[in-house]
């Protein structure tokens, strides 16, 4: 039988849990602290904030990027915002409020005190930013500004023009320079982390390999911290930026760390559609275009009329139809789902897979110069990629995998299964349950490096104690030798696909079959379609090059080779999870009128999977309690 | 054309190290113009792999025109010739179908060849560790709405705050100047409340690192404005001429050790 997970969530009232526990924990004097080092991976938001808190405290840290700098991670492509429970709008948002919605937005499948935690820090977050000199929007009166997001009713989000990803990393990066300059960071640039090397059970450092000169390096530490963000890029087509991938966290995962609720992804409702096989990648359109546009699509099968000859009373606006109190700012599972409802009836743009988003509207109330200075810069991304003008013709989107909710399991002080190792952001799993709400993930991202980590990993060091293992120890020499084999094998393959070929593949099985829409007959047509490729791929794959020196087919194909592994146990998730929730929409389990159907009784847990040999997992659960928000169907009827 | 694809010849360079001379090499390619440009050496290099051949190296990542990963020379112009957009945003459907381009990476003395079109910019980090951020550590700073900010002045500094660190600017410029990029970090700062403690050594120590780095001097042609793919204004530049200035005149002591 699986054995239960200890979260370690501290006792006490939701609102005094960490409270108390900032105050239980163990401290490390001011001047010990130099005496320990910490490995940060990855310098996104999470990263970044971790690093140079960590830099400021004391710590002697070393952090990792496979960037050029550290300045590039994918944070920074982030548009909308960020949410913060300051209620400077007087309109009845409040910590608990933050929380309520979070765990709500989630669909029940979160840890309270967990989200409790973020909504908490979510104020000090935005004191810090504005104190490094992020230059957020304002109002006349010099005030902060804020905007709405899909699946609240307050106005509780901080932008900075469709750049707020951008402003906040770069924040953290000229915290994370500050320390860099003072030496207490060493950043590692252009290196990428490919094994967690683990001695009795405890993480004690990384193997990298240097994309400049191919060569492998062993880094040792007190604590290893991993904050490389998610695996959309399963699915080939995403919103991810071309290099994020699953690498650190599943070779993770196969030292021993559990990884927890994989197959919850994000969906996002407002990308632009597929132009053709030639497509690397998708973009996002930010949410925030649905505070002002309308979703429609014509209520005629295959209508080939242009949109605007279709005439008002043959639209059919869909999400406000079904979502009268939200409307257009629906979560995004539903109103992704909602989109695929109308494209699989055949009423998608001209038959196709798109719908539209119309501005029209709200041009004609607000007048086109308001609508310009909210979105300008949005609406001229989207005339660049399509050649359309959005301001005469509604924009054609339609959803694209973007986020995953998934990730290693980690307790409540963020250290995963295996002691030493803690996970930050996107790649751990603790709060944002089966969907994550818009304008959260900056939120998390910067909670978990700027004011969660600095304080956990400090009790960790206090209480257990960890050695430092020289990095010529053996377990060292096993690990970087097994890359180094690794490596040799995928170049000496030289078959017939290339790395890209393969990637579509599988981008294509799990986007048909382990997507939007998931059945039990699918699920498990992809877990033999996934390792008949995965064959395939170690028979079969080309690499050019050699493993000397720069070589980017290298780099993807090792990614690659660790979506193979990591998209079947995807299919494994989602068909043990015998309900509909959040991002996890499976057809046999739904109301009558198609909305996703629950199953507390049985399903209110984390699953988190231990890897126990290729294609083999022990299934564990994390029972989850909600003592603070009831359990209810989540409607936004 | 078939189905609409267009037919492009490419001269791209190649070069297999920084040590090592590179020069212009063929190729041919025929592509959707829907396609972005990096989607097309995409194909290109997915071709060239699969006959076994080594593809062509270039670096890029969001794809969005954000993270400033991207840079290449477009027929003589960084980022390619339509302004404002990074090479990511470019698209085929700007070229014509027998088009020939040349492709070559950012040109400086400060930024080395790595290989093909990728080059070094690590001296933008290195001047951003000498000055380019506020002094505060995390926790124990006043409520975000304690400090208030006129909008204009925010929306200045946010238009300073949105260059993406390609360098565009330098591989533009006649000398390789960096005062664009140094000059929009310094200039957030210097329009907000929160830069002004550190206003004029800031700029001094972020000047002095630039100018040790090998990049050249500015001679106002405005080259970097007009090819930076967020727009910066050369009035940071002016800004912080002035900045420098001050600094200098206030006290002749304070030159800062870096």
């Amino acid at each position: 039988m699986a054995t239960i997970l200890n979260a370690k969530i501290p006792e006490g009232n939701i609102s005094e849990k960490w409270t108390n526990h900032k105050f239980n924990m163990k401290l490390i004097n001011p001047a010990n602290k130099r005496k320990y080092q910490i490995i940060v991976v990855g310098t996104g938001l999470a990263g970044a904030s971790a690093a140079a808190s960590l830099g400021e405290l004391g710590y002697n840290v070393s952090a990792f990027t496979y960037h050029d700098s550290a300045r590039r991670a994918h944070s920074i492509a982030a548009q909308g915002g960020i949410n913060a429970a300051k209620n400077y709008q007087n309109d009845g948002d409040s910590v608990y409020r933050l929380f309520y919605d979070t765990v709500k937005g989630g669909d029940y499948r979160s840890r309270e005190a967990n989200v409790y935690r973020l909504a908490e820090v979510s104020g000090n977050i935005m004191d810090q930013c504005v104190a490094q000199g992020v230059p957020f929007a304002r109002e006349y009166g010099g005030l902060l500004d804020n905007r709405s997001f899909g699946g609240a009713q307050v106005s509780r989000t901080f932008y900075a023009k469709g750049q707020t990803g951008q402003q906040l990393l770069l924040g953290a990066y000229s915290a994370l320079s500050r320390q860099v300059g003072k030496e207490k960071v060493k950043l590692h640039t252009h290196k990428e982390m490919l094994e967690l090397v683990v001695v009795d059970g405890i993480a004690k450092g990384i193997i990298t390999r240097d994309l400049l000169t191919g060569e492998i390096e062993s880094h040792s530490a007190h604590a290893v911290i991993l904050a490389t963000g998610g695996y959309a890029n399963v699915y080939f087509l995403s919103t991810n930026a071309m290099n994020c991938n699953t690498t650190a966290i599943w070779r993770a995962h196969k030292k021993g760390a559990l990884f927890a609720n994989p197959c919850f992804t994000q969906i996002h409702p407002t990308c632009l559609p597929v132009h053709g096989e030639g497509q690397s990648k998708l973009t996002l359109m930010s949410e925030s275009l649905r505070n002002d546009g309308r979703v429609w699509v014509s209520k005629i099968k295959k209508d080939m009329r242009e949109p605007n000859d279709i005439p008002e009373e043959e639209r059919d606006y869909y999400l406000e139809r079904k979502y009268p109190s939200f409307g257009n700012l629906s979560p995004r599972d539903i109103s992704s789902r909602s989109a695929k409802e109308v494209v699989d009836d055949g009423r998608g743009v001209k038959g196709g897979e798109a719908v539209y988003l119309d501005f029209r509207d709200a041009i004609n109330r607000l007048g086109k110069n308001a609508i310009e200075e909210k979105y300008g810069n949005l609406f001229e991304i989207y005339e660049t990629i399509t050649g359309d003008n959005p301001y005469n013709m509604p924009m054609k989107i339609y959803p694209a995998p973007h986020y995953t909710m998934g990730g290693l399991w980690v307790d409540y002080n963020l250290m995963s299964t295996i002691p030493g190792l803690f996970v930050l952001g996107e790649a751990n799993f603790s709060d944002h349950g089966a969907n994550r709400l818009g304008a959260s993930a900056l939120m998390q991202g910067l909670a978990d490096g700027y004011f969660v980590i600095p304080y956990t990993i400090g009790n960790y060091l206090a209480s257990d104690k960890p050695e430092l293992i020289p990095a010529d120890h053996d377990q060292f020499k096993k690990d970087k030798s097994g890359i180094e084999d690794l490596t040799k094998k995928l170049i000496s393959i030289n078959g017939k696909h290339t790395v890209d070929e393969l990637h579509k593949k599988l981008g294509r099985i799990m986007w048909n079959k382990v997507g939007m829409a998931r059945n039990e007959k699918r699920l498990n047509e992809a877990i033999d379609e996934i390792r008949n490729l995965r064959e395939e791929f170690w028979k079969n794959v080309k690499v050019v090059g050699s493993a000397e020196g720069l070589n980017q087919t290298l780099e993807r194909a090792g990614r690659v080779a660790d979506y193979l592994e990591l998209g079947e146990l995807m299919a494994y998730d989602a068909l043990e999870r015998k309900e509909s929730c959040g991002g996890h929409f499976r057809e046999e389990y739904q109301t009558e009128d198609g909305e996703a159907l629950r199953d507390d009784q049985n399903y209110s847990y984390v699953s988190a999977w231990e890897f126990k040999e290729l294609g083999k997992w022990e299934h564990h659960k994390e029972p989850l309690e909600f003592e603070y928000v009831k359990l209810a169907t989540r409607s936004y009827k | 054309m078939s189905d609409g694809r267009i037919n492009l010849k490419l001269k791209i360079w190649k070069q297999s190290g920084p040590n090592f001379p590179g020069s212009f090499a063929d190729f041919e390619v025929q592509v959707s113009p829907d396609a972005s440009f990096l989607e097309m050496l995409d194909e290109l290099n997915n071709d060239l792999e699969s006959k076994g051949l080594e593809p062509v190296a270039f670096e890029s990542d969001c794809r969005e025109g954000i993270c400033g990963t991207c840079g290449l020379v477009i027929n003589g112009q960084p980022h390619g010739p339509i302004p404002k957009i990074a090479t990511c945003q470019l698209h085929m459907r700007n070229f014509k179908d027998e088009d020939t381009i040349w492709v070559e990476p950012f040109r400086a003395k400060a930024f080395p060849v790595v290989k093909d079109l990728i080059v070094k910019r690590s001296a933008f980090d290195k001047i951003m560790y000498a000055g380019g951020f506020v002094s505060v550590n995390t926790g124990g700073v006043p409520d975000a709405n304690a400090i208030l900010i006129p909008k204009e002045k925010a929306a200045e500094s946010f238009d300073a705050a949105a260059c993406i660190g390609c360098g565009a600017c330098v591989a533009a410029c006649k000398n390789a100047s960096a005062m664009l990029f140094v000059s929009a970090k310094v200039s957030q700062f210097a329009l907000l409340p929160q830069g002004q403690p550190e206003r004029y050594e800031r700029v001094q120590k972020m000047v002095k690192v630039m100018d040790d780095l090998g990049f050249g001097s500015c001679t106002n042609t405005y080259a970097c404005e007009a090819e930076c793919p967020k727009g910066i204004s050369v009035r940071n530049i002016a800004r912080m001429n002035r900045d420098y200035f001050v600094a200098k005149v206030k006290s002749a002591n304070l030159e800062v050790e870096v």
